[in-house]
């Protein structure tokens, strides 16, 4: 017998075929997290996040309140809304965290991101490469004849901008902080 | 006040000062202090058991019997990685429980020493929180804070993982206080919202209370508040696996379990409903069935301790984060305030289209007088063991939902089943934490043959103990549950589901000095329940059952409350939310 109406040898049913009906729209969000800097801390977040299969587009931490032994991490994350507030929702409950912050929906926020780049070249290039810095206001760091290490700041386009015009130019080396970011006013 | 005391010592104090009166556990090497400082002293009864995973269930069936906290003690690697199932289900079912494990000596840690494991790592995604002690001076403070995390908000399972040159070493021992920890769930929900459902309440036609384990978690003043609120209301109510006793199955209002192998006319209430108010249950996919057909037309209220659960899987209207007792009690509070309202002559048609439901009798089986029907062998168990002070474990699969179908709870912690995590070899060392805790109560873990035999090893420790547990074997020679979806969704291939070489119990059950019965006659059922009951210790009762029983009603993964199947022959295809169309 078959009361689900299959045919024998079928395969095409799965038993867990359950769609939620929420909305499908994906979000960029900032959300700073105010955790205990004790051991093992930054495994709980970072496991909560591929443990429920949640994005991390870049994640930055630091103790920054050394007496209290605080950590801040900056987490840049991409989701539904439904997945964003859940993610908001699970943080909030590992015990070691001591507060959440969703900084793209709370205000406006201040974000801020550093790179440092080399790029290698000689003649023109290294002249181009040179100008561009300028306009863009990052500074040498290193020089050798035939390379720069450029050290920028900003939001993170605008180091994918720079990133992207020191490539043609012998960019052969980044390393980025991932986002640290602020609330603006009080 | 501070003492100085080694660590082994500590934990031993810190225990007793907790009001832990049993401790479920293994010894090995490195908790050889920890032990040896049991040994010196009689205030903690220590159980051992026969595995690791036996004593973490048997933790979690002492917690959900008592409301009080589980304690397992273990050693290190091998024996912190026995516990993970335990401490999942903990999880998944938010039970309170205490685990501590041994360590290997901290200047050993991270060499690769023997017995070692990354046990805070392992379970890491396994506790609500786990802590390793480094010194000896925090680890009374941890030890406290770990049955304050265990203990308040939703519950869950902690770990402590304490290496061995701590357990050696002296500190000063603190006693708990009142807690400083940083970790304080909300109780109380917000008035506003509260509010908002009180006025819902006041104009619904078609209420239904959807609650779970989570009012039993909240302690006995939530099911008396859920009883009072039900009572007065009038609305009709149904729980889920986890919820079983909050409200009793012979009240009134009492639809019976909702969900995958609930009744027809809970489901269906669910369905059709027009206000949902969950109350401490997390719209579990056993429970909706398919999400986008989940009750269409109801306003949905959600109350949870836990923000998580609000909106993760069902988008709700009024969502209340608090403590389920806190909650109810400022719903009563504000309900009678505004006069006690509800829309009585369109509640009362509800319940006239609920009766209708009612009348489907979608329990209802084809006995046999030649073999055991496993239906029949729970109803027989319910009758003759109703008037006991009785405690029900159980096992996972077909066995599992005919128990939760067949048998009656009245009162809450009266029923321990394994739900979110499904593990198999739960119900017998959760039967053995049970007895613990109750030395004089009735405690029947009613098992499939082949979940049993998963942690059969503890037979050992029912028998060392003399613990009256009276395992209640529906042996139908399969792994029902997994045999009755490859029926329905595999082409009947039944692959691996049964065994060909099982024991025979009654010697089993001898061979640990326990009793063994066999029934396999349905005349006799009655006189060997009662020669069960009557019998003082331990009893393996292998009840040979009808081989390919299926379990309904059901409602088919990814299909709707109103898509339930009743039965073999009677449900062809979809059904429909008139009740009137069935059978």
């Amino acid at each position: 017998m078959s009361a689900l109406h299959i045919k024998k040898g079928s395969t095409r049913h799965s038993a867990y075929n359950l769609r939620p009906t929420f909305s499908d729209v994906q979000e960029r969000h900032t959300i700073a997290v105010l955790v205990e800097n004790e051991p093992g801390v930054l495994a709980r977040v970072i496991g909560l996040f591929s443990g429920r299969g949640y994005n991390i587009e870049s994640l930055t931490v630091a103790e920054v309140d050394h007496t209290g032994h605080l950590s801040r991490i900056t987490i840049v994350t991409t989701g539904t809304p439904q997945v964003i507030e859940q993610i908001k929702a699970q943080l909030g409950r590992i015990v070691s965290v001591r507060d959440v912050h969703d900084l793209t929906v709370e205000g406006d926020s201040v974000e801020r991101e550093l790179a440092i780049i080399k790029v290698v070249g000689e003649g023109d290039k290294r002249v181009e490469a040179l100008r561009l810095a300028d306009i863009f206001r990052a500074n040498v760091v290193d020089s050798t004849l035939n390379s720069f290490i450029f050290e920028i700041t900003g939001a993170p386009d605008k180091i994918d901008a720079f990133a992207d015009l020191m490539r043609p130019l012998g960019l052969v080396e980044i390393a980025r902080t991932g986002v640290a970011a602020l609330l603006r006013g009080e | 006040m501070t003492r100085e005391m080694t660590g082994a010592k500590m934990v031993v104090q810190a225990l007793k000062d907790q009001g832990v009166d049993t401790v479920f556990g293994y010894p090995g090497g490195a908790v050889l202090p920890i032990y040896d400082e049991i040994f010196l002293q009689n205030d903690i009864r220590h159980i051992l058991v026969r595995h690791e995973q036996g004593a973490v269930h048997a933790a979690e069936g002492y917690a959900r019997s008592t409301g009080k906290p589980g304690v397992a003690l273990v050693t290190s690697g091998p024996g912190a990685t026995n516990a993970v199932t335990g401490l999942t289900d903990a999880l998944l079912d938010s039970i309170p429980i205490v685990v501590l494990t041994g360590q290997v000596p901290t200047f050993m840690i991270g060499s690769d020493a023997f017995q070692e494991a990354d046990t805070v790592g392992i379970t890491r995604p396994c506790t609500k929180h786990n802590w390793l002690v480094k010194d000896t001076d925090s680890l009374a403070g941890t030890m406290h804070e770990a049955f304050h995390v265990a203990t308040s908000g939703r519950p869950g399972p902690v770990l402590v993982d304490i290496p061995k040159d701590v357990q050696f070493a002296s500190g000063e021992y603190t006693s708990p206080k009142p807690s400083t920890s940083h970790y304080q769930p909300v109780l109380k929900g917000d008035l506003e919202e509260i509010t908002e459902l009180v006025a819902a309440i006041e104009t619904t036609k078609k209420p239904v209370f959807y609650t779970g384990g989570g009012v039993i978690n909240s302690g006995p003043a939530a099911s008396q508040l859920l009883r009072e609120l039900v009572d007065a209301t009038g609305f009709p109510i149904t729980s889920t696996l986890m919820g079983l006793g909050a409200y009793p199955a012979s009240g009134e209002n009492w639809l019976g379990m909702l969900g995958m192998h609930g009744l027809y006319e809970a489901n269906l209430a669910m369905h059709d409903c027009d206000l949902m108010i969950n109350i401490g249950a997390r719209f579990d996919d056993r429970i909706t069935g398919r999400i986008d057909a989940f009750s269409p037309n109801s306003k949905k209220a959600h109350i949870d301790i836990d923000p998580s659960s609000i909106n993760k899987v069902i988008r709700v209207d009024i969502p209340i984060v608090g403590d389920v007792a806190h909650v109810l009690e400022d719903i009563l509070k504000v309900w009678k305030a505004r006069g006690r309202k509800t829309d009585v002559a369109n509640v009362k048609q509800w319940q006239g289209q609920i009766s209708e439901w009612r009348k489907v009798n979608c329990l209802a089986y084809t006995n046999s007088e030649k073999t055991i029907k496993p239906q029949y062998a729970l109803e027989r168990l319910e009758e003759l063991t109703k008037k006991h002070d009785r405690y029900i474990c159980t096992e996972v699969g077909q066995h599992q939902m005919w128990a939760a179908q067949y048998l009656d709870f009245e009162d809450p912690n009266r029923w321990m089943t394994s739900g979110g995590l499904g593990t198999m070899g739960y119900g017998f060392p959760a039967s053995i934490g049970v007895q613990m805790a109750h030395p004089d109560a009735l405690v029947i873990n009613v098992a499939g043959e082949a979940s049993w035999l998963m942690n059969m090893q503890e037979m050992g420790t029912a028998a060392q103990y003399r613990l009256p547990v009276k395992q209640f074997i529906l042996n139908n020679e399969r792994l029902g549950m997994v045999r009755q979806w490859q029926e329905l969704l595999h082409g009947e291939r039944y692959s691996h589901s049964w065994s060909e070489a099982l024991p025979d119990f009654v010697k089993l059950a001898e061979a640990f000095g326990a009793k063994g019965i066999l029934c396999s006659d349905p005349a006799d059922l009655d006189d060997a329940i009662m020669e069960m009951i009557n019998y003082d210790g331990p009893v393996i009762f292998d009840c040979l059952v009808e081989k390919h029983e299926n379990c309904f009603p059901m409602i088919p993964s990814g299909k709707a409350h109103n898509e339930m199947l009743l039965g073999e022959a009677e449900t062809q295809g979809v059904i429909d939310s008139k009740g009137s169309v069935l059978v």
